[in-house]
């Protein structure tokens, strides 16, 4: 087929597994970075623009830890997972909720100006150079006969995983968690029996932000940092967390893969550039014909 | 301010600026004074839809770059004069916003899901246009020849060589005529059945319904008319810098600038996105000075004011200016 | 189907069922209303009366049944087209255009019979006067009292020119004057011709009003007839006050 001056070639079985398996790798460090956003949205109902800016700002914690101190970017989760949920913690209770009042385009906006001030912050203080985390096994991998997997690719898709599933376990035995869910459903009742709901909103946005940074040092391996990094983030972010049905984790994950896969493969048979129009075009359709995505609530 | 104060307020504008030559000699203050305009076009345009009409764009580089395209493209590929292609790129915007419009508003998206989806056509534009080389050139852009010769300045719509004054002032009037003509059609807009039927489904969309409104055919309306005043800030760019790429048409930054303007100047007002153009490139300037060049900070003040607005001054610049007004004039009377 | 009510019918619904996720929030609801009628429609909260109202007026999608308007077939049809044929309602909390004042609040209901600015604004003014707002046309809709909105409904489903009013709980929240007001000025809105269906559990008003009155419960009718006949059925008691209320009413138990 000719398009335009554009072909689309056909490939057989190995490479387009091999693309597929791939697909699935990367889909984990979507859904690791989905995390996050989809916990923000299901507990406050807010759709955070921010999220890609705070990924990138986890992403130069790790790097200038490892420059700096020569700390392993996997250590630095322990440092930059902390500190991820105190720095959401307090934009949320300081910032984001004092001003985010009215109309749910409004608040979207707000988080807009937060991403804004996160993002030339970043220009102003670090530059628009890329800088990446050098580490001695960011090479070395598995062969799995129709594609080859690096190491860093194998722990983000564990790390993903696991993440969901300490999430889960969160949500579902721990008083807090219970307290999340019970303000997520309920906001004014969870109010009425005593629970601090400003402050589990508070909770909830660090949480979501430590998810980000957590994310921020899986990937670190294998992505370059620089002051747009969150941009290219943000709206596949937003495609996994609308495809899984805003609030869920399980969602956030499937989401993921599926857009990790359909990538993947689109960049195979629409090349490197418009292989990426295969997103924007999942989340228009998604958003139009089943806004409540595929593992969603209605929304409310 | 009432609404017609405002209006009134924001035409009293219009006579100094055309007189603007008279005492502005500096190139330099002539390329903000420009810049300023082209950014009120395009808050203008954004603010039909998203201050009137209630429907928050996060998507409006759709319309600009599309109409940048189109002029610079038919220039560029079929040597059509601009005067032509100026209505074809105001054509081609209206008609992506028809499909915009008609899908989203056909599948009732509201608030923020309106907001992401014009997000992501911008996104999918701006792919496109990258990857269909043989249409668009790609991520090399389109260079359009510049003419030298003098004669031809008003056939090719480029002022650079067009004589002392029209070299200086020429873009300046350019875009000036461009944000009369967007401050007319809201001028005119406001005093329609269309407009006021506008304002009600930003008000209250079932309400509106329950009273006769077509609400979809109303912002369907309201978008058509945003692209259309979107289109001409788009033709003005590619005609200045005879240069437009993916990026710079649909990228973020545009669709970022255009709803900048009319929030924190003030949703629904005029005079509003005038004032706050002149602060923030003032301001630019201002950082530019003393930080030679050293991007980010501008933008760091325009994220904390966005912020600040939208949380302690929901009618933005204008309204806190409206308010201590009244005041004074509360004062007075007592 | 071919139309069943009589020849002076404005409103025809026969039938009528809706279904929110298991739960029956309309089952197999007739009903028709004679032009220059003043009818109620009465139940207990959750009966079902404003998701009827929704599905008659186009703001809800209805699972089964017919809804004739003027002997016309207007299931399926969008809000604002019910409202260019001349069925406007209201809603049960009031919905005003906050930051519009009253005079452009009533103008927008004006505008579905004219295009002109200036001739809305003649109207509105005029419905305005009519229904005692002339003093506040330039108030923001934002400021009014409950009173105030529940008016202003009124007056911008008046401006529409109906030839039906549904009017959702209109006096709910008012006090003795100002629903003594809004009788009055319901009277005054019959005398022009308009017919008009109301929600209602003011039953002062239900029984000072209208002519004839229809009862939802569980989303069923349960009754139907004048408003002395309603009072009086052991259903309706039984399904305001309880099972076995009408029994022991009858049996001098409980105070009428």
């Amino acid at each position: 087929m000719d398009i335009l001056g554009f072909q689309i070639p056909t490939y057989g079985w190995q490479t387009v597994t091999g693309s597929a398996i791939s697909g699935v790798f990367l889909g984990s460090i979507y859904a690791l970075v989905a995390l996050g956003l989809t916990l923000i949205y299901g507990v406050l109902h807010i759709i955070n623009f921010a999220h890609g800016s705070l990924l990138m700002l986890s992403m130069y914690a790790v790097f200038f830890l490892w420059a700096g101190l020569g700390i392993d970017p996997y250590l630095a989760m322990l440092l930059v997972v902390p500190g991820g949920y105190l720095f959401g913690y307090v934009l949320q209770r300081s910032v984001i909720g004092q001003v985010s009042h009215g109309r749910d385009e409004i608040i979207l906006l707000v988080t807009l100006g937060v991403a804004i001030v996160i993002e030339n912050a970043a220009l102003f203080f670090f530059s628009a150079d890329e800088r990446s985390v050098q580490v001695p096994y960011d090479l070395d991998g598995l062969d799995l006969g129709v594609t080859f997997v690096v190491y860093p690719e194998l722990v983000a898709l564990a790390g993903s995983l696991l993440i969901t599933l300490g999430l889960w376990l969160f949500m579902t035995r721990t008083d807090t968690g219970k307290a999340i869910r019970a303000v997520a459903k309920e906001r004014e009742g969870a109010r009425l029996v005593g629970i601090n709901v400003e402050h589990i909103f508070a909770v909830s946005f660090g949480i979501g932000t430590a998810c980000v940074a957590a994310a921020a040092s899986l990937l670190a391996p294998t992505y370059a940092v620089h002051p747009q990094f969150g941009y290219l983030f943000v709206l596949i972010a937003f495609t996994v967390v609308v495809l899984g049905g805003m609030g869920s984790f399980v969602g956030a994950l499937a989401g993921g893969f599926v857009i990790g896969i359909t990538e993947q493969l689109g960049r195979l048979y629409l090349g490197e550039s418009l292989g990426l129009i295969t997103i924007s075009v999942i989340f228009i359709l998604i958003l139009l014909f089943r806004p409540t995505g595929l593992f969603g609530q209605t929304p409310h | 301010m009432s609404e017609r104060g405002r209006t009134i307020a924001g035409g009293l504008l219009f006579a100094p600026l055309a007189a603007v030559p008279l005492v502005v000699t500096s190139g330099r203050w002539i390329e903000f004074l420009e810049l300023t305009l082209f950014t009120a076009v395009l808050g203008q345009g954004w603010n039909v839809l998203g201050g009137y009409g209630g429907q928050y764009s996060f998507g409006h580089a759709l319309f600009f770059g599309t109409a940048a395209y189109i002029q610079a493209l038919l220039q560029f590929k079929l040597g059509w004069s601009p005067w032509l292609t100026m209505w074809f790129a105001i054509l081609g915007a209206m008609l992506v916003a028809a499909g915009v419009g008609y899908l989203s508003f056909r599948y009732g998206l509201r608030g923020s899901y309106f907001a992401l989806i014009t997000l992501a056509f911008a996104e999918a534009f701006h792919v496109l246009s990258r990857s269909f080389i043989g249409l668009t050139e790609g991520g090399r852009g389109v260079q359009l020849a510049l003419n030298q010769d003098p004669a031809q300045a008003f056939a090719t719509f480029q002022f650079n060589f067009a004589g002392p004054f029209l070299s200086t002032y020429g873009f300046y009037y350019t875009i000036l005529v461009f944000l009369s003509i967007a401050y007319a059609a809201v001028w005119w807009m406001q005093r329609t059945r269309f407009g006021a039927q506008l304002v009600a489904v930003r008000e209250n969309e079932d309400a509106a319904e329950a009273l006769g409104v077509d609400a979809f055919r109303v912002k369907l309306g309201a978008i058509l008319l945003s692209a259309a005043i979107t289109a001409l800030a788009g033709i003005y760019h590619v005609q200045k810098f005879l240069f437009i790429d993916p990026g710079i048409a649909y990228g973020p930054a545009k669709s970022v600038e255009a709803l900048f303007a009319p929030i924190i100047g003030g949703l629904g007002t005029v005079l509003g996105a005038f004032f706050i153009h002149g602060i923030g490139e003032t301001t630019k300037e201002i950082i530019g000075t003393f930080w030679q060049e050293r991007p980010g900070l501008d933008l760091i003040l325009f994220g904390v004011i966005l912020v600040l607005v939208l949380g302690f001054a929901p009618r933005g610049i204008a309204g806190l200016l409206g308010e201590a007004w009244r005041r004074a004039t509360d004062r007075a009377c007592n | 189907m071919p139309p069943t009510g009589r020849a002076t019918d404005v409103l025809e619904v026969t039938g009528l069922c809706k279904t929110f996720g298991g739960l029956r929030a309309v089952a197999d609801a007739t009903l028709s209303v004679a032009a220059g009628e003043i009818v109620s429609l009465i139940g207990p909260n959750g009966a079902g009366k404003t998701t009827l109202f929704a599905m008659v007026s186009g703001f809800l999608k209805p699972d089964a049944g017919t809804v004739q308007f003027q002997r016309r077939d207007i299931k399926g049809l969008r809000p604002h087209a019910a409202c260019r044929l001349g069925l406007a309602r209201t809603f049960q909390v009031a919905r005003p255009f906050p930051n519009l004042s009253v005079h452009h609040n009533i103008a927008i209901g004006a505008h579905t019979r004219y295009r002109r600015r200036n001739q809305a604004l003649a109207i509105a003014a005029e419905v305005a006067e009519r229904l005692g707002m002339a003093s506040r046309l330039d108030d923001h809709a934002g400021s009014l009292t409950v009173a105030g909105r529940k008016r202003l409904e009124l007056a911008r489903a008046l401006a529409t020119r109906p030839r039906l009013l549904l009017l959702d709980e209109v006096m709910a929240g008012l006090n003795a004057t100002e629903i003594d007001d809004i009788v009055a000025a319901l009277r005054g809105i019959r005398a022009t011709g308009i017919t008009i269906v109301l929600i209602e559990h003011v039953m002062r008003a239900v029984k000072s009003l209208s002519d004839r009155a229809y009862v939802l419960n569980h989303g069923r009718m349960i009754a139907t007839g004048t408003p002395a006949e309603i009072t009086r059925n052991p259903d309706v008691i039984e399904a305001y006050l309880g099972h076995g209320a009408a029994a022991r009413l009858a049996d001098g138990q409980i105070d009428a």
